[in-house]
């Protein structure tokens, strides 16, 4: 009969408002800044730039200013200046590093794809959604300062990708050494024929992500 | 104002006291003018912040009809941590409101454009001049009150079409034509509902259509006119025909937000937008109250022993239940078509009524029925309610669901 | 009283006659409406409650919305001002003419009639005295009326339900 559809519906919200009193099941929605929903593992926003250790971040930033990821980047948000010099990296090879690394959040989409094209696991995408400021020019323009974060950290937000990445970049480390070793070795064995063994191969380079897709 | 009994209460005459008392300190030539600016500063002070509390209680009441909490942040300022279940909001809403911008379009009709939210507004406060509040409250007793109520609400939907039309906008041009197509729709089955009531306690005065809703059934049942046959149908009609008339959901054509933006309000920012926002809850809590003086027996008391509780406490809780009941609706139901709506008014709505005008007639013809035939003359009243009910509403729903989705299972 | 007669009567003429020479058709049927409220004022004036709210609740509440729901269907084009052209002055000198007939006619109907003039104020009928006259003498001329209109109503709600052959519904 017509209007039976009306006093269904009435039901159902009724037993919805009084649902929402005692049962916190029914409730779609969250006291936000005090209760959190937790992020999704894959959640992603605004990229950050991985350091081995917490106490200096400068010194042991995996970035080589490789520049690929500027290049990639979609919205072209990212400003890099090369060193002049170089200093080992995080699998002690001697390298270039970033004098200046900026990023401006207020261009970057949060694509992901300079994660996914780094071949040093150097950038990685963040979970920091909470990025109000009062100054929209210097506040979200980003120095490499404000990027960096420690590999802790990382491993703190994608504990899964980042042991991954860290037992990857373990294996270079260990072959690297070796390399080493037997470089060592061979200029022991004939210390005035090759005067320079530090030109490894390419061999010790870390593989590109994978998984990083 | 109606003779004071002296043995009434002493709660139900003090608001007369008090204003009497006051009046009192004036000289004897200015007397009348404070009194009548005394009843419509109570009256604009109660209703005013009855709309800012309503605005509240719908945003609350809404959430939790869709397992929400609504808001509860807003405190007062200086007290960070003291929230009183956000219940401040409407005067953080009115502080927003007042220091917006005023955004006026360069190809707007400038005059018509200002007039409307004034009209509105306006419009939509007289109808409570008329309202009874208690059993010595009334602003304005007039002779015609019901039919001085319907004529000053019909300003309304005008003022709404001069909005649609001088923001020069398509949205609010199409919201304007609806706006009149609804009102013209709804206009005649709201008259009509009310006319039944009219018939059968033969007066226009609201006053004395509540008094004649006095009394107790065996001592103890209300004589509400809800509680007979036709009673109860022409609340319903009226209940529609008011949700209708006031554009509240699921009759909001006129600013159906996912049609059109914000219709005859998409041009207005700041206090303008907020005129139209106090005039449509005014319409709504001036109608809701005609409804609880015409069919919900007014400031009566439910039951003999209550009646210790002063009249307009009782009118007061009404019209909040009502409101409740009106949100409530709003939670639940979708917004009609515009095809549907004019349909529901004109092949169901106003045959209802009229059938209805006709049971009234029955009712009063019937009124020295007794025993046996007062059993009659209540199942002969009822079926003129169900078996047209049923019958226009069979086929008003022909081939009209319920339907079967292809990508959903019920 | 008097006064507020006089002050009554300039707003219903000027903004009927400001309505006519207006070229904006909707300011127009808007100050149309306006003239009709205060006819509306102009009975409270007279002592007659019941026709003024009955005036403003027809006229300013129904009328004036088949008046511009009529418009917005009807106007061609763009504009909302009218335009003049040489077709317009036969139109002026018709409406002149079938202006100037009624005229004519209801001069005549008043002057013809007796006049009683009130010397004082008459006492206000209430509702009750009006519904007791048109139940009473008048009944028959009610009745007709009533018939009259119940029949229209009934027309428009038979002419509303006879639904023209339905598109099937597009959801399925």
């Amino acid at each position: 009969m017509l209007g039976t559809g009306i006093i269904k519906g009435l039901a159902t919200t009724a037993k919805n408002f009084v649902g929402s009193f005692h049962d916190p099941e029914r409730m779609t929605t969250v006291e936000y800044p005090e209760q959190q929903i937790p992020l999704g593992e894959h959640y992603r926003n605004f990229p950050f730039l991985v350091s081995e250790t917490a106490e200096d971040p400068m010194g042991t930033l995996r970035c080589v200013a490789c520049q690929i990821c500027e290049k990639e980047c979609p919205p072209q948000c990212i400003y890099i200046v090369k060193s002049k010099d170089k200093k080992p990296d995080a699998t002690g090879k001697q390298q270039l590093y970033p004098v200046i690394f900026d990023i401006d959040t207020s261009v970057c989409m949060s694509c992901g794809i300079c994660a996914e094209v780094c071949p040093f696991d150097s950038i990685k995408m963040d979970k920091v959604f909470e990025i109000a400021t009062t100054n929209r020019y210097t506040g979200l323009l980003l120095d490499r300062e404000q990027l960096a974060k420690s590999n802790a950290y990382y491993n703190e937000i994608r504990p899964a990708e980042a042991a991954e990445v860290d037992g990857r970049l373990a294996v270079a480390r260990e072959a690297a050494e070796q390399k080493a070793k037997a470089a060592a070795a061979a200029k022991a064995a004939a210390a005035p024929a090759t005067p320079s063994p530090a030109s490894a191969p390419s061999a010790s380079a870390p593989q590109p992500s994978p998984a990083a897709s | 104002m109606s003779a004071v009994v002296a043995s009434e209460s002493f709660l139900e005459r003090a608001p007369l006291q008090l204003r009497d008392a006051v009046v009192a300190y004036f000289p004897e030539a200015l007397q009348w003018l404070v009194h009548h600016l005394i009843t419509i500063t109570v009256i604009l002070t109660v209703f005013g912040l009855f709309f800012a509390f309503t605005t509240i209680a719908e945003r609350k009441l809404l959430g939790r009809l869709q397992n929400r909490l609504g808001p509860n942040r807003t405190g007062l300022p200086f007290f960070k941590n003291l929230r009183l279940f956000g219940l401040t909001q409407p005067f953080a809403d009115a502080v927003k409101a007042l220091t917006k911008e005023d955004i006026v379009p360069a190809n707007a009709d400038k005059l018509l454009h200002f007039l409307a939210p004034v009209v509105v507004v306006s419009f939509s406060l007289l109808g409570f001049a008329v309202l009874p509040y208690g059993r010595n409250l009334i602003p304005v007793e007039l002779d015609a009150a019901v039919l001085y109520f319907f004529a000053a609400g019909a300003a309304t939907e005008l003022a709404i079409f001069m909005a649609g039309w001088a923001s020069r906008n398509k949205y609010s041009l199409l919201a304007a034509m609806r706006a009149l197509a609804q009102l013209i729709s709804y206009e005649l089955p709201l008259l009509l509902s009310v006319v039944p009531v009219i018939i059968v306690t033969s007066t226009l005065s609201t006053q004395d259509i509540v008094l004649a809703q006095g009394g107790w059934l065996f001592g103890f049942l209300p004589q509400w006119h809800v509680f007979t046959p036709w009673g109860l149908a022409g609340f319903l009609i009226f209940l529609v025909a008011a949700l209708a008339e006031t554009n509240r959901s699921p009759f909001d054509l006129p600013e159906a937000e996912s049609e059109l933006i914000a219709g005859h309000l998409t041009e207005y920012s700041g206090f303008k937008y907020a005129l139209f926002f106090m005039a449509e809850y005014f319409g709504l809590t001036a109608l809701c109250g005609l409804g609880i003086t015409l069919f919900l027996g007014g400031w009566q008391a439910p039951f003999p022993f209550l009646e210790f509780i002063p009249s307009y406490l009782w009118f007061g809780m009404k019209l909040v239940a009502m409101i409740m009941f009106f949100i409530w609706l709003r939670g639940t139901l979708l917004r009609l078509r515009i095809d549907q709506l004019t349909r529901l008014a004109w092949q169901f709505m106003v045959p209802l009524a009229l059938i209805n005008l006709g049971n009234a007639g029955f009712w009063i013809l019937t009124t020295d029925w007794s025993g046996p035939m007062q059993i009659l003359r209540w199942g002969v009243s009822i079926a003129l309610i169900v078996v047209p009910f049923f019958f226009i509403g069979r086929r008003l729903s022909l081939g009209r669901g319920p339907r079967t989705y292809s990508y959903a299972t019920s | 009283m008097t006064l507020a007669l006089i002050l009554i009567a300039c707003v219903m003429l000027g903004s009927a006659a400001v309505a006519v020479t207006l070229r904006n058709l909707i300011h127009s049927a808007l100050l149309l409406v306006f003239t009709w409220a205060s006819i509306g004022a102009f009975y409270l004036w007279a002592g007659a409650q019941f026709i003024a709210f009955a005036q403003i609740l027809i006229y300013v509440g129904a009328v004036s919305m088949i008046v511009l729901f009529a418009m917005l269907l009807t106007r061609q084009g763009q504009g909302t001002e009218l335009p003049i052209g040489s077709a317009s002055i036969m139109r002026a000198l018709s409406a002149l003419l079938a202006g100037g007939g009624v005229a004519g006619v209801l001069i005549g109907a008043i002057l013809g009639s007796p006049l009683d003039v009130a010397t004082s104020a008459p006492a206000a009928i209430s509702v009750k005295q009006l519904g007791e006259q048109l139940m009473g003498p008048h009944a028959a001329a009610l009745l007709v009326v009533g018939i009259i209109l119940t029949v229209a109503l009934i027309g428009a709600v038979l002419l509303a339900a006879v639904d023209p052959k339905e598109q099937p519904e597009d959801i399925t």
